[in-house]
């Protein structure tokens, strides 16, 4: 069954990236070049189904929009300066034939992929808009697919998107991979928005659109990809290796009836060995660069620490406090110390970790984090104050949003209680 | 979805013959531009039969024979484990591969990945859920 329709748009998918990318390295302008791509795309859904797919469809799709562009220059009677340029750029290369343009396909393409997602996930744009952005020009998905992912509309996405674009072009935003200090800015804009695209789709649970959880795949894809664009820089691999490693437990996160199991308590050998493989081979790759460590990286290394202990009972726990130590050094905050606590408690035991947690108790930031009291609550009944155990369970179920958990802790605050005496 | 690509067996594979540089440079192309796409996530090449074993068991009792065998075309010279977002991309990739000399075979297989969702019987139930949507996805858009 010969699907032509599909067989464009999977090609599409695989080479949108590279086209989007030399096109803007060409007209410096991203949006346009977007634009261009796509009138492109659509010739060949006009053309394809009666010629045959092309032996080389990118550089097809390539030249197409090049003439496009061409002629839009052309045609544009207000030539500022810059359009002027580009123009006389743009027809110098008038007559390279295919060809030439294949030939040249696969030079600079590392340079220009990274340049898209640079540009897409530029700081002058909003969290949401490099996100749509990222995924619409790096990851090819239609603004239908990226509203259904972000449980949004359709309208949403192509507004965002749209602004997006003039945003860029109104900051004058250079289609280039950045240098110097500059770049590990703009890297950690990067490794941000491909996080958050990640954690959109973790968090996805059963019964949801699986384009939610797709999302996951999408962020390791561009994660992998980045990795080979830019293995020099241990952050990079640091987030690559996190991703693989929490994307190793999805088979083990969902009970029978929906409700999330924690970690600890997951059957391990649901765990993907595969992608725990290629945590640590990212893992051990960063190392071998000598950097220092940052709070990928360092975030990376303790769930490494659970991807590689066969059982719970086999956790390094001492490893964990201490990354989360140095977690707490590079990037401070309340809720890292609390998870050092629980890695403390584990280690060495709830009398040490409860010095930790009641220092946390007037921290503006956790007042209504409801897993503060719910550990507090756990250290004080391990240490066998009930009756203040049962107050911090019971605050906890108070604070609690989830159903489940809500009865799970008015549960332990009751057995708290009965213990009292 | 993951898949794995058979690279089926051919008689210059079967007698372990050495590839020719140019064809070790293309592959080593092929395989750099399946990493840095991020589809890449595995790949093995597989020594010739006669390096290996077949064991069948009936009644309880097991059989072993020593390679070669003959059906060369039955047979597997190496495979991969790709990313991909649907069969079709496994496809376009695989359309990619730089010709070997003799023959060349590809059999693409999805792997099962009834976890994704849930646990025991609801995974299936999910996954089965999931391909119907799938089934109606695709189904709107040709």
């Amino acid at each position: 069954m010969t699907d032509t329709r599909g067989t464009i748009d999977t090609i599409w998918r695989i080479e949108a990236p590279k086209i989007i990318g030399g096109l803007a390295r060409l007209v410096r302008d991203v949006g346009l070049a977007e634009e261009l791509a796509q009138d492109a795309l659509v010739e060949a859904l006009e053309k394809w189904p009666e010629t045959g797919i092309p032996q080389n469809p990118a550089a097809w799709l390539t030249l197409v929009a090049r003439r496009r562009a061409i002629d839009r220059f052309r045609r544009d009677r207000m030539v500022r300066d810059k359009n002027r340029e580009v123009a006389r750029e743009l027809d110098a290369r008038e007559d390279v034939s295919i060809a030439l343009i294949e030939a040249h396909m696969d030079d600079d393409i590392g340079d220009e992929r990274l340049a898209l997602i640079f540009t897409a996930c530029h700081p002058v744009l909003s969290e949401e808009a490099r996100a749509a952005l990222t995924l619409r020009l790096l990851g090819g998905l239609t603004p239908v697919e990226i509203a259904r992912a972000f449980v949004s509309t359709e309208a949403t996405i192509q507004q965002r998107i749209v602004r997006a674009k003039k945003t860029l072009k109104e900051a004058d935003v250079i289609f280039e991979v950045p240098r110097g200090t500059e770049r590990l800015e703009r890297l950690a804009s990067v490794l941000s928005v491909i996080y958050l695209i990640f954690n959109e789709g973790y968090a996805a649970t059963v019964g949801e659109d699986w384009m939610r959880v797709q999302l996951c795949r999408e962020a390791q894809r561009l994660g992998r990809i980045l990795a080979e664009l830019m293995p020099e820089d241990s952050e990079v691999l640091g987030l690559l290796a996190l991703m693989e490693f929490s994307a190793s437990r999805f088979g083990a996160r969902t009970a029978r009836d929906g409700s999330p199991i924690l970690l600890l308590d997951q059957d391990r050998l649901r765990w993907d060995r595969l992608l725990i493989h290629r945590g640590v081979a990212a893992l051990e790759r960063a190392e071998k660069l000598g950097q220092p460590k940052g709070p990928y990286r360092l975030q990376a290394e303790i769930a490494g620490c659970h991807a590689t202990a066969p059982a719970a009972g086999d956790t390094n726990w001492i490893r964990i406090a201490a990354l989360y130590e140095a977690l707490g050094t590079v990037a401070p905050s309340p809720i890292v110390e609390l998870n050092r606590a629980v890695a403390l408690s584990m280690a060495f035991g709830p009398a040490v970790a409860i010095t930790v947690v009641d220092k946390l108790c007037d921290e503006p930031k956790l007042q209504n984090y409801h897993l503060l009291p719910s550990v507090r609550g756990d250290l004080l009944e391990k240490l066998e104050r009930f009756r203040e155990a049962a107050g911090e369970f019971e605050r906890a179920a108070a604070l609690a949003t989830n159903a489940r958990e809500k009865a799970l802790l008015e549960k332990r605050a009751s057995a708290c209680r009965a213990r009292q005496g | 979805m993951r898949f794995v690509v058979f690279i089926k067996a051919s008689p210059m594979t079967e007698a372990g013959a050495a590839p020719t540089e140019d064809l070790l440079m293309a592959m080593g192309k092929y395989n750099e531009e399946l990493v840095r796409a991020g589809v890449m996530l595995d790949g093995m090449g597989l020594m010739p039969s006669a390096k290996g074993a077949r064991i069948t068991i009936a009644n309880g009792t097991h059989t072993v024979t020593d390679g070669p065998f003959a059906e060369t075309k039955e047979m597997v010279a190496g495979f991969w484990v790709w990313e991909c977002r649907s069969l079709q991309e496994a496809i376009e990739w695989v359309k990619r591969c730089p010709p070997s000399v003799d023959q060349d075979s590809f059999e693409i297989r999805q792997v099962y990945e009834l976890d994704d969702f849930g646990s025991d019987g609801e995974g299936i139930e999910q996954h089965e859920k999931v391909a119907k949507m799938l089934a109606e996805r695709d189904a709107g858009k040709a």
